[in-house]
């Protein structure tokens, strides 16, 4: 969807023509995604719009009975053609992974310091160094008395510092991306904003490419330097961050700005948007967003809009919208 | 002018050595919208639970149309059960797997008014929410979120309570289905002058359902007055913190992370702040 912005050598995620379907039921179309080197990118929508399934294939998690068509790169190396030992490499060496819920990435009856070093030690690292080497990291990511915490089991800490224990372990092999499901939806607001300023400056540190999903619109907005909004299994609108906001071209995306409530600014009607969101398979024919769509006419039904460019931005709608909020 | 239909004094909870609520009080005129604003541990929900007889205070009373409430008496629970009905986060949890959504809906009916025939009262809650009557005939489980929500304020609605309270009522829903929402309940308010307890972690949600708004912290109210007042001069260091956390243009989080360090550091020791109502 996105024109050669970056050297191909920097692209850290490569999703193109990326197509899910489990027993004939589709979940993704065509879906697109670019990472560069040192960008984090946003990946935005509503419950079943695929954007978790998206984040998911990059490590070559699929839906059991998946078929996926389309290619998957990550950091050069095909996913969703990899052998399983060449996938064990990519999920250890290239690519990491941070959930939503902290307490479900850990398991529970093991102590922190295993988590932390059980990657580094399955590639062969001494057990000393393993240990330093995730003492290090934990104060990095600014957990107090990491020594202590070593020992300690994940029912001890708090969402947010586990969260941080979680960064800390995607972080411990060094990967090229880092894939970011809700990370910080489960957090205290005031947590989050810690969450999400350790994410970034680590993420400087290293050049990591990060892809943070998210449903908050203002977030994506405010970290993001390029965002993606999803619809049933489709990418719909691409833009930079900062343009998502002053012109939205989508008009769906509009509708979620004009739905979502602010405390900025004077306060505004929300308007909802009618019906619900869809899944891929029981989105209409055409664009999946017209039945609604203010603005859908019947050519709108004939077939899936391609992306033009409007603005900074890549749309899949034959009329996008030219006004800012 | 009558007086407040739920009025909350020096209302204190104690779980053994911890404190969950520490001297929360305010009153709520009829028709009013009052949010409640905090993070986790702040105490919203135990309050919320109190008002709605689910918790008994330690100390403190809760007056509900102008009787005080004694949640261990039966007949006190049921009267106030009449006034003041409550909406969870998640609805699921609270609807009977077994009963479709119309035999859920008439369950408060039956009991506050038995004996009688409730179908048209049930078609017309329904049609209230924005449901078909095809959902009405529906399992919990065949709706969706959003969809539950409103089976769940259908049923809150039957017996017309005066007081609602909304623990989290729209957080778990997407944004365009919690606009809808946030439009049906201020359109209930419009029309049938119910009053809002509304508790939330979401400042934006509650500058659009509520006048005036407590901001808590470890149990603690640490700041009140009216919503848009609160947001646009913060006046407690905490209010402001939890608007500098919200992301938006020019998310400055560094600062963010300074003033948490600062509030930390300083913790107990700010006053409250109370504005006098406009």
């Amino acid at each position: 969807m996105n024109p050669d912005k970056t050297d191909k050598t920097d692209t850290v995620l490569e999703i193109a023509g990326l197509s899910l379907a489990v027993r004939g039921t589709p979940l993704l179309a065509d879906v697109t995604l670019r990472v560069a080197r040192g960008e984090t990118v946003g990946l935005v929508g509503e419950s079943g719009s695929g954007k978790s399934l998206t984040v998911r294939s990059a490590l070559g998690m699929l839906p059991r009975g998946a078929r996926a068509s389309g290619s998957v790169a990550v950091a050069g190396e095909q996913v969703l053609t990899a052998s399983p030992r060449a996938l064990r490499e990519i999920r250890r060496t290239r690519a990491s992974m941070v959930f939503q819920d902290p307490r479900a990435a850990l398991n529970p009856v093991r102590r922190i310091g295993d988590y932390l070093t059980e990657g580094l030690r399955a590639r062969g690292v001494p057990r000393r160094a393993a240990e330093a080497r995730a003492l290090d990291l934990l104060e990095r990511v600014g957990i107090r008395d990491p020594r202590g915490a070593l020992r300690r089991f994940p029912h001890e800490f708090s969402g947010g510092m586990l969260q941080r224990v979680v960064i800390a372990g995607a972080l411990a092999t060094e990967p090229a991306l880092l894939l970011a499901d809700e990370p910080t939806t489960a957090l205290d607001v005031t947590t989050q904003a810690e969450v999400v300023a350790l994410l970034r400056g680590l993420q400087r540190e290293h050049g990591t490419g990060m892809v943070f999903v998210t449903h908050d619109l203002d977030l994506a907005a405010a970290i993001c330097d390029r965002v993606y909004v999803m619809y049933a299994g489709r990418t719909v609108e691409e833009a930079p961050g900062a343009a998502l906001f002053g012109a939205p071209g989508h008009p769906y995306t509009r509708a979620l700005l004009e739905a979502s409530p602010s405390v900025r600014g004077e306060r505004a009607e929300l308007r909802a948007i009618a019906g619900r969101p869809r899944a891929l398979a029981e989105a209409p024919t055409g664009c999946a967003f017209r039945d609604r769509c203010p603005k859908a006419a019947d050519a709108c039904a004939a077939d899936v809009p391609a992306a033009i460019a409007h603005g900074l931005s890549l749309v899949a709608c034959l009329d996008p919208e030219g006004t800012g909020r | 002018m009558t007086g407040p239909v739920l009025r909350v004094t020096s209302l204190v909870k104690r779980f053994g050595g911890f404190t969950a609520v520490d001297g929360v009080g305010f009153e709520l005129p009829p028709g009013h919208s009052l949010g409640i604003v905090g993070e986790s541990g702040s105490g919203k929900t135990t309050t919320a639970r109190i008002l709605a007889g689910l918790e008994t205070p330690t100390s403190g009373t809760v007056e509900l149309d102008g009787r005080v409430l004694d949640a261990r008496s039966r007949r006190d629970r049921r009267w106030q059960a009449r006034r003041l009905q409550m909406i969870f986060q998640d609805p699921h949890g609270s609807f009977d797997p077994r009963l479709t959504i119309a035999q859920s809906i008439a369950e408060p009916l039956r009991l506050h008014a038995p004996g009688t025939d409730h179908r048209a009262r049930v078609s017309e809650l329904l049609e209230q929410v924005g449901l078909s009557a095809r959902l009405g005939g529906a399992l919990p489980r065949d709706l969706s979120g959003g969809q539950r929500q409103r089976a769940a304020i259908a049923r809150a609605l039957g017996i017309t309570p005066r007081v609602l309270v909304l623990d989290e009522a729209v957080a778990a829903l997407d944004v365009s289905i919690q606009a809808q929402i946030l439009g049906l309940l201020a359109d209930l308010r419009r029309d049938a002058g119910i009053a809002y307890v509304f508790v939330s972690h979401d400042l934006a949600v509650v500058r659009h359902v509520t006048e005036t708004a407590l901001v808590m912290r470890h149990g603690r109210v640490v700041e009140s007055g009216p919503t848009e007042e609160i947001l646009r001069a913060p006046a407690h260091p905490y209010t402001r913190l939890l608007l500098d956390s919200i992301p938006g243009p020019g998310w400055d989080l560094e600062r963010v992370a300074r003033d948490r360090r600062a509030l930390d550091a300083a913790d107990h020791a700010a006053a409250p702040v109370k504005r006098a109502a406009p």
